[in-house]
């Protein structure tokens, strides 16, 4: 395991370019960068924004932020990322967030100590999102894995499992603390430690 | 191999029903069957099913079990007629229109409404209503359909005169409603059946047996026609390539004789069966240039008829109808003819042979029917001579002058030597008097030469007695002459007619062609035309072009003639529906114009109005085919001039799309990005040193400018109402957290109160562009409310729709300023010293209404503070079915 991360940052306007390096040194990562080629990061432009950001996620993206951005945000999304990528080579199989724990390996899942009792497609939609927690889900990678192929534009689906999970998982259902939904794009599990 | 393609012809079909409402036909085949009773119980099931239904109009003739059902529906009251002192009563289509329901019952769709009506019959006012969208239920009897009168008229003796077009049930989906005869005589005999009209003098006849059992067939056979026509329709359209009846083709003959109509509606009968297309063709030969009024009348209603029943319409000249029709035949690649048995005379036949016995001879591929025609009407009797045909008096003196001067000439030569064949010089005025004057005189002349000659030159001289037989065949011979030369003569000379006739209707025509070649702009177009047929055809016209919903008149000839109400109904009809209105033709007839459409390409681009001056019908119906052409070739002109219009502005919008574009991506990247280096570096700033007031005060200012330059980015992106919306369901839970999750560092110090109830259905909306919208209004909650007090962002469900409501406790909105609120920069006082852009709310407008949602936004009724309001029409709800 390294302790020091290095990030390829790729942006074709130096003062960014400039900014996240200042930002991600202090952060105590190794930084390069570059003026072309996208890759690891994507940092979009504004014109048809979600389709582009659905696009950047299916080509092996971890996450997005659109201009302008918040360093701290930027700085939180890398940490969140990283993280995952630490947690699936250690394979840990339970995800904490706030009260909730959902467990992989039992299938499992608990709030403050309970069992809450999940419906099969609230659990693979849950569980979908907890593999890579803080990483945007697309609604058609979840209609694909959970539903099954054919069924990736049934958004509805989603609403309902997500209606759902929240209903049995959160204190305010209305206020969404863990389950995020991303307009147009996808869903995305936050608050993972 | 083959690929199965769908055909194209019934894809149209098909497509051109769409956002029409269906026909359903409760077809009987005689009156009591039930046909009402059953339409009603339908009717009644679907109301139950929560259908929207009304009643058009339903006639229960006093029969209580009907009269019974009737309860129970709205119906829509009848509109009273005046009709030369008795009151009438029709279905008001207007009232159903306005009325708007899912289903409309529409009895007797046969009726014919009373005159001064919209429609004169009522299948055109339920035509109107399916256009509408509107599904209607009707009913009918067989006897009705205009393809079966015939039939039905020869064996149950009575005449039905309100007919259907076979057209109009052809898509309807058909209902039989059936009881066998005896149970109908029985129910006769109890008085429970309401007897038409028609029907009273041949009740007895009528309701026999045997007739019921005929009709009854008739019904079954026509249903499973439609069936089977509706079923092809569908694998043609789906290209499922079975095997129907392909490569028919069917030409029916038409001609001016009374029989024709018969002919043709056999024609289509036999069309149907062969499920072929068809075609009614008239030969115009030398002949019918003579025809009668009343014969043209007769014709004109043949081709009529043909068009109506959905066949194609021809009309062909040529020197003989054999000649003709073996051309148009060949043409047309027909495999059967239909002719009818002329009613001419055996001597016409011994003199010009058998139209059937040539025809068969003469087109060896194709199968020809012959079927009997009706006898001729004493009415519709032969040609009445034209006058002048014995001639102009100046030919007989002209003919005497030759006769005379051939006689002096003949005694002047016979005085020098005596010369035996001097008859032939009296050739000459037969010849003369043959060809320039017609038959009889030259037959006259013939007679006076033979006498001349056998009174001067025939031994005894100076006496009409002949001697020699020999010279009796000179007499003979020049009779004969006479008359085989005048034959020929009168032919070429009609011949000559003819072509003048087709010579003058192709020169107007080209003529016409070339005046609209150099024409670019409308009203040139207008004055053209109507200046043209006012000159071919001595009318007054006129030209309407449609202008936003309404119709204008941009040209008419004599300039400044105007329309009343009822012309300008018809007019707008005739736009409306493609198809002619007015006097002349068969709606709104009380009008004095008679309005045709001008279109291209299946549209109707305008109106071409035209009356007589004198107020006799507007245009004879031999000159119809001849305007029609001068429209047609209008309409593609005008389609000409809109096509360049148009193209010139769709150039223009391209190029201001095209700066839009390029000014949006430079505003967004060359704004954006120092904005965004800012943002960050003020941020890493207040990590580092402690003087937080002053980056907070640059934080916010830069902040601001972010949100100003995203609200006019999304502004830029509303305007040219061209941007694709994928639409989604959207929780509105999910849409609302995600809001103010976006939101939470410029809410400040209000708290936020969610009050969503759990069965929410789902919205279809962008669910980008309505997170604009939920921003854009919490912001500006955010921004007016008095500090430390709760918004509330609450949805309640409003009749079938929806209402989602975001309100503040604030001064809320001055009064008057709710609706100018919505302005793009429109700022209520003292707003922007709270930092708006003012385009928040021309945001959540702009946004709101391209998702096809109502904003709105009042004072809140009990309270302090504004009300914001998203309304959801219910076509944009899904209702949520508990998942699994």
């Amino acid at each position: 395991m390294t302790r020091n991360p290095t990030i390829l940052v790729v942006d074709d306007e130096p003062p960014i370019r400039r900014l996240l390096h200042s930002a991600l040194t202090r952060g105590g990562y190794g930084v390069i960068e570059a003026e072309d080629a996208r890759t690891a990061l994507a940092a979009l432009p504004i014109a048809h924004p979600e389709a582009q950001k659905v696009a950047a996620l299916d080509l092996g993206a971890d996450d997005y932020v659109t201009k302008p951005f918040d360093t701290e945000e930027v700085s939180a999304r890398i940490r969140a990322a990283l993280r995952h990528r630490l947690a699936s080579e250690t394979n840990v199989p339970v995800v904490k967030v706030g009260a909730v724990e959902i467990d992989l390996l039992s299938r499992t899942v608990t709030k403050a100590g309970r069992e809450v009792h999940l419906t099969p497609k609230e659990y693979g939609f849950l569980a979908e999102l907890a593999k890579q927690p803080g990483k945007v889900a697309t609604h058609a990678h979840l209609l694909r894995s959970v539903w099954g192929a054919g069924h990736e534009s049934d958004v509805e689906y989603l609403r309902v499992a997500a209606r759902g999970l929240r209903k049995k998982l959160e204190e305010e259902a209305s206020s969404p603390s863990i389950i995020r939904n991303e307009p147009g794009v996808g869903y995305r599990l936050v608050g993972a430690k | 191999m083959n690929e199965p393609r769908p055909d194209p012809e019934a894809l149209l079909r098909a497509a051109s029903r769409e956002g029409q409402g269906r026909l359903k036909v409760f077809l009987g085949a005689a009156p009591g069957v039930g046909k009402t009773f059953e339409m009603l119980s339908e009717g009644a099931a679907r109301r139950d099913a929560g259908v929207d239904v009304v009643i058009g109009v339903v006639e229960t003739h006093g029969r209580a079990e009907t009269e019974a059902k009737l309860r129970g529906f709205e119906i829509v009251p009848r509109k009273a007629v005046e009709y030369q002192g008795h009151a009438l009563e029709e279905m008001d289509i207007d009232a159903v229109l306005a009325r708007r329901p899912r289903l409309v019952l529409v009895d007797e769709l046969a009726h014919t409404n009373a005159p001064g009506s919209r429609h004169d019959k009522r299948y055109q006012d339920v035509e109107e209503l399916l256009a509408a969208g509107i599904d209607v239920y009707s009913t009918l009897n067989i006897q009705h359909l205009e393809s079966l009168n015939d039939v039905v008229a020869s064996f149950t003796q009575v005449r039905v005169r309100e007919t259907l077009p076979d057209r109009v049930i052809e898509q309807a989906d058909i209902e039989i409603v059936d009881i066998p005869p005896d149970e109908l005589i029985e129910r006769l005999k109890e008085g429970k059946v309401y007897v038409p009209h028609e029907a009273t003098r041949a009740l007895g006849h009528f309701f026999s047996k045997s007739n019921l059992s005929a009709l009854r067939e008739l019904a079954l056979r026509r249903a499973a026609q439609a069936v089977d026509a509706q079923m092809l329709d569908y694998l043609r359209a789906h290209a499922l390539a079975g095997r129907w009846a392909a490569g028919e083709r069917l030409v029916v003959a038409v001609s001016e004789q009374p029989g024709s109509l018969e002919l043709v509606r056999a024609a289509k009968r036999i069309a149907d069966a062969l499920n072929a297309p068809w075609t009614a063709v008239h030969i115009e030969t030398p002949r019918t240039a003579r025809l009668g009024d009343a014969e043209n009348n007769q014709l004109a209603q043949g081709l009529h008829l043909a068009s109506q029943l959905g066949g194609q319409v021809a009309t062909v000249p040529a020197e003989t109808v054999t000649e003709g029709l073996k051309r148009f035949t060949e043409e047309a690649r027909a495999t059967q003819l239909i002719i009818g048995k002329t009613t001419r005379s055996r001597w016409f036949e011994l003199r010009h042979g058998s139209i059937v016995d040539r025809l068969v001879r003469e087109t060896p591929g194709i199968a020809i029917h012959v079927l009997p025609m009706e006898q001729a009407a004493a009415t519709a009797a032969r040609p009445v001579p034209t006058p002048g045909k014995w001639g102009k008096p100046v030919g007989y003196l002209v003919s005497l002058g030759l006769i005379a001067a051939v006689t002096g000439i003949g005694l002047l030569l016979s005085a020098a030597e005596n010369l035996t064949n001097v008859g032939l010089i009296f050739l000459l005025p037969v010849m003369v008097a043959a060809t320039r004057y017609g038959l009889r005189t030259g037959i006259v002349t013939g007679l006076v030469s033979s006498l001349a000659y056998n009174f001067f030159f025939i031994p005894p001289t100076h006496a009409f007695t002949i001697q020699d037989p020999q010279n009796i065949i000179t007499v003979f011979v020049l009779l004969a002459v006479a008359g085989f030369i005048s034959q020929l003569a009168a032919r070429v000379r009609e011949q000559a007619l003819l072509a003048q006739h087709s010579a003058g209707q192709n020169s107007a025509l080209a003529g016409f062609s070339r005046l609209l070649t150099g024409i670019g702009r409308r009203e040139e177009l207008g004055q053209v035309l109507c200046a043209e047929v006012a000159r071919l055809f001595e009318v007054n016209t006129i030209l309407l072009l449609p202008e936003g919903a309404d119709l204008v008149l941009r040209a008419a000839f004599p300039p400044g003639s105007d329309l009343g109400m009822l012309e300008d109904a018809a007019a707008k009809w005739a736009f409306d529906h493609g198809r002619p209105a007015g006097r002349g033709s068969d709606t709104l007839t009380a009008s004095e114009w008679l309005f045709q459409p001008v279109s291209a390409g299946g549209k109707a681009l305008g109106v071409f109005g035209l009356a007589s001056p004198d107020a006799q019908a507007p245009i004879r119906s031999d000159n119809l085919p001849l305007l029609l052409s001068l429209l047609d070739q209008a309409g593609l002109a005008l389609e000409r001039i809109i096509l360049g219009e148009e193209i010139a502005s769709i150039a223009q919008l391209k190029e201001r799309d095209r700066l839009r574009a390029a000014l949006l991506s430079s505003v967004s990247h060359d704004l954006r990005t120092p904005l965004t280096t800012i943002l960050g570096t003020l941020a890493q700033l207040r990590v580092v040193k402690g003087d937080e007031a002053h980056i907070a005060a640059a934080r916010a200012e830069a902040e601001r400018l972010n949100r100003f330059v995203a609200n006019l980015l999304d502004m830029a992106r509303i305007e040219p109402g061209a941007r694709a919306r994928s639409p989604e369901p959207v929780d509105l839970a999910d849409a609302v957290g995600t809001a103010l999750e976006d939101l939470r560092r410029s809410l400040g110090d209000h708290q936020v109160r969610i009050a969503l109830p759990a069965d929410l259905p789902l919205v279809e909306v962008d669910p980008q562009l309505f997170h604009h919208c939920l921003i854009n209004l919490i912001d500006n909650a955010a921004k007016h409310a008095f500090a430390g007090t709760t918004i509330t962002v609450a949805a309640r469900r409003e009749g079938d729709g929806l209402v989602l409501e975001v309100l503040d406790e604030g001064p809320g909105i001055p009064p008057g300023e709710e609706r100018r609120i919505f302005e793009t920069f429109a700022r209520i006082e003292g707003s922007d010293r709270k930092g708006g852009t003012g385009l928040g709310l021309a945001i959540v407008k702009g946004f709101a209404e391209a998702m096809g949602l109502g904003v709105t936004a009042a004072n809140r009724p009990g309270g302090q503070g504004a009300c914001f309001a998203l309304s959801f029409p219910p076509r944009l709800l899904r209702e949520l079915v508990p998942a699994e």
